[in-house]
């Protein structure tokens, strides 16, 4: 094939309107020359007639050719042999331009024009342009597979979301190809790679469908790898998602990032880190919960037969204040390298407020939190449940004593660990409680709330002013329900 | 490159599983001597619920096979599942709670 010009031009570029005429001219003599539009049809066909142009114009649809060349600015010449680019110039630059011409084997006639002068920015470089077709090359090299759902054009993408049952009953973000593709930039992972199988129905959850529901939810790039991590863990058989969902009791996954990352992901350990109003936060919790509903199959009050649910099933996840805690970060409490960043997923209740503001030492303080532990499910119902506690004035007093979380538990099984008579069936007139064909005979006998000090969860989060702690009770626990996980978070840039 | 004109195209959330068609178990005919498993799955007093049940499948004739998930809060094993299915006629699961 000969050797031919290529011009690549838009309607709206001054440089491109000055250059027009000298190319048109060249083109009626029978130049080896084409001229292409990255404007529409009725731009460009004013455009030519308000010049008074006569040469044919190619319309560059959906923009392939210039995506295939993908230029910074227009004009851009172009010099192809056989479909192969030999040289370039973008923008107007009148000697280069004219020998370009000479070595595709045509004169172009550019007197009167500039020697020098920028161009415009190539419709490929408008954000919005630029996202559909970085979406469109992500579908056609693989790295996006969904089925597309394609919305009339009169109908409400919120509404029609939330009609095909794809929603937390909250409006969702609509994730096109073009909020994926950008989203996927927070993470190296493979948009395929498979990152669990989620119950109930075990469905694959690939890189490319967890970021799908992550747009759904409202996450921003830096919240992927969270989300990514917590689907990882949800996804690990000890965790016991499947039960977690099935069950009647109201607890949910609770996830805890720690580490340097979660402050550059703008996740919340401070004031109201339970609550709303910060986006990452919100954002990856929810996400997990729409993984479990969308790619799971587990609806409330179908596959979800929760009695009650609590809000923190629309999403619960909060970042540990590692600045001024009295422990060690959470992160390497669960065997995670110092500096590394975490989420830790919990089955989790709502949490519950204890109050303490009288107390200034450690003992105190310990044995107020220790009348909640003993409440959590109910104050005789031992071993089956772990707890979680949080806050920070509290920890005050812990640091400035020096009780490291060792300490603290050891002091919150002592406290927890109850006389067995008191714990009996029948005991205080509640038919809850131990089988006394099991324990009867040691009523004197001592016996601790939870199978171990590790089955106390402590992490330090929240405002800096208030007496209080938060008190997670958790699902069945342990062997025979649900072990805590903890995935590392892979940075994302 | 207007999209808009021809309508939104998002991209599914779910994980696109096909459901298959399982025909259903041929009925069984009630005829005494069958074998009827009963699952506990672990749950207080589920035990109450399936004496009584088998008390009264042995008073006509049927013959009962206790079996039991490891703990409520999972899937019975494929194992255990297997073991039911060619062992059993039908099987009675005593939910929660």
């Amino acid at each position: 094939m000969a050797r031919e010009l290529v011009a690549i031009i838009k309607h709206d570029c001054p440089v491109c309107v000055e250059l027009l005429p000298a190319l048109d001219a060249a083109a009626q003599d029978g130049a080896p020359l084409r001229i292409v539009s990255q404007s529409g049809g009725g731009d460009t066909a004013a455009l030519w007639e308000r010049l008074r142009l006569v040469s044919p114009v190619e319309i560059d649809e959906e923009l392939a050719l210039s995506a295939l060349y993908d230029p910074d600015a227009v004009p851009a010449l172009l010099l192809l042999d056989g479909g192969e680019e030999r040289g370039r110039v973008e923008g107007l630059a009148r000697d280069r331009i004219a020998d370009l011409a000479a070595e595709a084997g045509f004169a172009l006639h550019l007197d009167g024009l500039p020697a020098h002068r920028p161009g415009c920015a190539s419709r490929t470089r408008d954000p919005l342009v630029a996202a559909t077709l970085a979406a469109r090359a992500a579908r056609a090299d693989g790295r996006l597979r969904s089925r597309t759902l394609r919305l009339g054009a009169h109908e409400d993408p919120f509404e029609a979301l939330h009609e095909r049952g794809l929603t937390d009953g909250l409006p969702v973000v609509p994730p096109t190809p073009e909020r994926v593709v950008a989203l996927l930039e927070g993470t190296r992972r493979h948009p395929q790679d498979v990152v669990g199988i989620v119950p109930p129905y075990g469905g694959t959850a690939t890189v490319e469908k967890v970021a799908v529901n992550a747009v759904m939810a409202g996450c921003l790039p830096e919240h992927l790898p969270f989300v990514l991590a917590a689907v990882e863990a949800a996804c690990e058989e000890r965790f016991t998602m499947h039960g977690l969902l099935a069950t009647t009791h109201p607890a949910g996954p609770l996830i805890v990032a720690s580490g340097p990352l979660t402050e550059r992901a703008g996740l919340n350990a401070r004031g109201n880190c339970l609550g709303q109003g910060n986006r990452a936060n919100l954002a990856i919790g929810r996400s997990l919960q729409l993984v479990v509903r969308n790619i799971g199959g587990g609806r409330p009050q179908i596959e979800d037969r929760s009695a009650h649910g609590n809000p923190g099933k629309l999403g619960a996840c909060f970042a540990e204040l590692q600045e001024g805690s009295p422990w060690e970060p959470l992160s390497v409490d669960r065997g995670f390298g110092a500096g590394e960043t975490t989420v830790t997923l919990w089955a989790a209740e709502a949490p519950r407020l204890i109050v303490d503001q009288i107390a200034r030492d450690p003992e105190g303080l310990c044995a107020s939190l220790a009348l909640a532990l003993q409440s959590v499910a109910h104050p005789k119902q031992l071993f089956i449940w772990d707890a979680l506690v949080v806050g920070p004035e509290h920890g005050r007093i812990l640091r400035e004593a020096g009780w490291d979380r060792a300490r603290t538990r050891a002091e919150l099984m002592r406290l927890t660990t109850s006389r067995i008579g008191d714990m009996l069936r029948g005991a205080g007139g509640s038919p809850e409680g131990l089988d006394p064909a099991v324990f009867g005979g040691n009523p004197d006998g001592m016996i601790p709330k939870f199978a171990g000090p590790d089955r106390i969860g402590l992490v330090h989060a929240g405002g800096s002013a208030g007496l209080f702690s938060m008190v997670y009770g958790m699902w069945a626990s342990g062997e025979i329900g649900s072990t805590p996980v903890t995935r590392s978070v892979e940075p994302w840039m | 490159m207007d999209v808009a004109a021809n309508g939104l195209e998002l991209l599914d959330p779910t994980a696109e599983r096909e459901s298959g068609d399982r025909p259903l178990a041929a009925p069984i005919d009630g005829a005494a001597g069958l074998r009827i498993a009963l699952l506990d799955i672990r749950k207080p007093r589920g035990d109450v619920f399936l004496d009584e049940l088998e008390r009264l499948l042995n008073a006509r004739g049927y013959v009962v096979e206790r079996t039991a998930k490891p703990t409520f809060t999972r899937p019975a094993p494929a194992d255990l599942r297997r073991e039911i299915a060619e062992r059993c006629d039908a099987l009675v699961e005593a939910l929660a709670d």
